[in-house]
């Protein structure tokens, strides 16, 4: 488990990290917003998925989208803009989607795909389908109408969804502290009879707690369930730097966090050897996606007219 | 032999027609299960399919359009169902953001078959926020199909359509529209996105009426019968895709345009009709247009002053009068029994 665990950590902060090394070539012309720091709730959470369960993601989404097993060539490509990526150079770092492996696709405005979550979960239970849907958003989203709105369906009919807050505290620049008047998200949830727990940033907990309840709900239990999961979010709201120089938040608020990084963590459990052959094997599946993403063509012009409906 | 249906009992039996034909389409929207059943056009559907298919919805036109759209990424077929139009400004983002953009910027991967029922309301003091057509806003967004149909045959036709189609499409209802009654076939058919309807010939002026202005285009066509001016009236139907070919070439024939608009003029639907065909027969016509729709004010209650916000069938009238003969000569014809407005008592 703790092999699957870190390879799944240690590919996200590889792939983050090169996006972060080649943003200033101005190759990737995509708003990026990077998941460094927050790859444990992903990790945490789809390893606990089956391959037909169903994400649903914000725009901080490459850490969910390689945690669920979207194609990784696809996404840099998409980064990219090319007509190899994921939507054919449509989408962007914000809209990323692998339907093939249950990424449902990101948006860009915040809490939006709260309620497609709920509606596809509403779907399951109708199609009489086992699969459990995931609903992640940040600590902002639960600014939101719609976050309310959502998870009152959702516990009105009992649906197979798990909410995972990822709390990194800000919403852009401005902390929890300034926008909400209780700073404990679960009890928002609480107030519509939803189950919750808040989680530290603990890969193996995260982990621990949704296999439970992805076991409850394949088990036949009622959903829908609720976590917050604190993490911290190392660089910038969107783009490869860090911005402790901005002074909204400071760089001794970060060190703890960083301290307790869980990529690091889970690689120092493995044996030496086997941590490696992990390491190299990322290294160079992250090396051949961006030479992909690179040799690509761009879409032709015709492509700007295609997909606006669905035909037939 | 057709029978005579009203457009309530049309827009019902084609939603009982296709959930039976069809399992992954459900229904749902606040209070489409209750005693009045969305003015009847939904009577009867929840005890039929039963809660999981047919259902209302707490008060969140938001969330639930988010709703429809993950359920149609899951493989149904959502119908949500807003009694007045006004109330989807509480969708928008979802509508807009998502529903419009989904299959152009996911690549083609998902596509969202939904359908968004609603109505505009109009007289019995509707006031501000019952009475708005805002279809406009949803013409200005690719990705979206939009439809208003105006009698009953096409109220089936469309919304069998509009189930069936593979994109989000934004179903016009008007308030008044239905206590039209007219032929209904028995059988399932689909009224396609992209054909307008001459609904009466005519080869002096050409009448363009959307949504319940083509009830009130086909008064004016009598009206100037009687001074011996014909018309051609046209039912764009759909909104988007639009037919403009066939409004082209009816103004080829007749150089002369009246748009009437179901809502306000600026950056309305007939500004576009108006514009898309000043584009094609410029230099190769000559053309007189003019706009017709809601006082660019908000719609007040009191029956003095509404009246006076909408065009009627003596109005177009008198601006088709003054386009085909020249000049402005004030002609309003007397009004005729026969040609009354519906009379609609309220409340809702």
């Amino acid at each position: 488990m703790h092999d699957r665990l870190y390879r799944s950590l240690y590919r996200i902060r590889r792939v983050e990290e090169e996006v972060a090394r080649v943003y200033p070539t101005d190759k990737i012309k995509s708003p990026v917003h990077l998941s460094i720091g927050q790859e444990a709730v992903a990790v945490g959470i789809c390893e606990a998925l089956r391959p037909d369960d169903v994400v649903f993601c914000s725009y901080r989404s490459h850490a969910t989208y390689l945690a669920k097993h979207g194609d990784l060539k696809q996404m840099i490509a998409e980064l990219f803009g090319k007509v190899t990526g994921c939507a054919k150079g449509k989408g962007g770092s914000m809209h990323i989607v692998d339907a093939a492996h249950g990424v449902m696709g990101a948006s860009a405005v915040v809490g939006t795909t709260i309620p497609h979550a709920v509606g596809y979960a509403f779907a399951l239970k109708h199609q009489r389908k086992d699969s459990v849907v995931v609903s992640f958003f940040g600590d902002g989203a639960t600014d939101e109408g719609v976050f309310f709105e959502s998870l009152n369906f959702a516990a009105l009919k009992r649906l197979r969804v798990i909410f995972i807050c990822e709390n990194n505290s800000y919403a852009i620049h401005t902390h929890q502290r300034r926008r909400q008047p209780n700073l404990n998200i679960c009890d928002r949830a609480r107030s519509f009879g939803i189950p919750t727990e808040r989680i530290e940033d603990d890969v193996l907990k995260i982990y621990e707690r949704s296999s439970a309840a992805v076991g409850a709900l394949r088990a036949g239990e009622p959903g829908p369930f609720f976590f917050e999961c604190l993490t911290y979010r190392w660089k910038e709201h969107v783009g490869p730097n860090e911005d402790f120089h901005l002074g909204y938040r400071t760089r001794e608020e970060a060190e703890p966090w960083m301290r307790n990084d869980q990529v690091k963590r889970m690689g120092e459990m493995l044996e030496p050897q086997q941590r490696e052959r992990i390491e190299r094997e990322v290294e160079a599946e992250v090396q051949a996606a961006f030479a992909f993403a690179e040799a690509s063509p761009f879409p032709n012009g015709a492509e700007l007219f295609t997909d606006v409906y669905k035909k037939g | 032999m057709d029978r005579t249906l009203s457009y309530v009992e049309a827009i019902r039996e084609a939603t009982d027609q296709e959930m039976e034909r069809d399992p992954s389409v459900i229904l749902f929207g606040i209070d489409v299960d209750d005693p009045k059943a969305i003015q009847g056009t939904t009577r009867g559907l929840a005890e039929k399919y039963g809660p999981d298919r047919v259902f209302g919805t707490p008060l969140s036109e938001d969330a639930m359009t988010g709703v429809a759209i993950g359920m149609s990424l899951a493989g149904l077929r959502p119908i949500h169902v807003h009694i007045r139009m006004d109330f989807l400004m509480l969708a928008m983002n979802q509508l807009i953001n998502i529903a419009a953009k989904s299959h152009y910027m996911y690549g083609g991967q998902v596509h969202v078959p939904i359908v968004v029922r609603s109505m505009i309301g109009k007289s019995w003091g509707q006031g501000a926020q019952h009475s708005q057509a805002l279809y406009s806003f949803f013409m200005h967004v690719p990705g979206l199909k939009v439809v208003a149909p105006t009698n009953p045959h096409d109220a089936k036709g469309c919304l069998i359509q509009a189930i069936r189609d593979d994109n989000p499409v934004m179903s016009v209802e008007h308030r008044i529209l239905h206590f039209q009654k007219g032929p209904v076939p028995e059988d399932l058919y689909a009224v396609p996105p992209g054909r307008a309807r001459i609904a009466v010939p005519g080869e002096d002026v050409t009448l363009v009426g959307i949504s319940y202005m083509q009830v009130e285009c086909l008064r004016a066509q009598r009206y100037l019968e009687e001074v011996g001016i014909r018309a051609e009236v046209i039912d764009p139907i759909w909104l988007s895709p639009l037919d403009i070919d066939t409004i082209v070439a009816s103004v080829r024939k007749t150089g002369r345009l009246c748009v009437v608009e179901n809502g306000w003029v600026t950056c309305g639907a007939s500004a576009e009709i108006a514009t898309q065909v000043s584009e094609r027969l410029q230099g190769a016509r000559e053309i007189r247009i003019r706009r017709m729709g809601f006082a660019p004010v908000t719609c007040p209650p009191t029956p003095k002053l509404e009246q006076l916000f909408y065009p009627n069938g003596r109005t177009i009238a008198s601006t088709a009068y003054d386009l085909v003969r020249g000049g402005s000569e004030g002609w309003l014809p007397d009004e005729r029994k026969d040609l009354q407005e519906i009379e609609f008592r309220g409340p809702f």
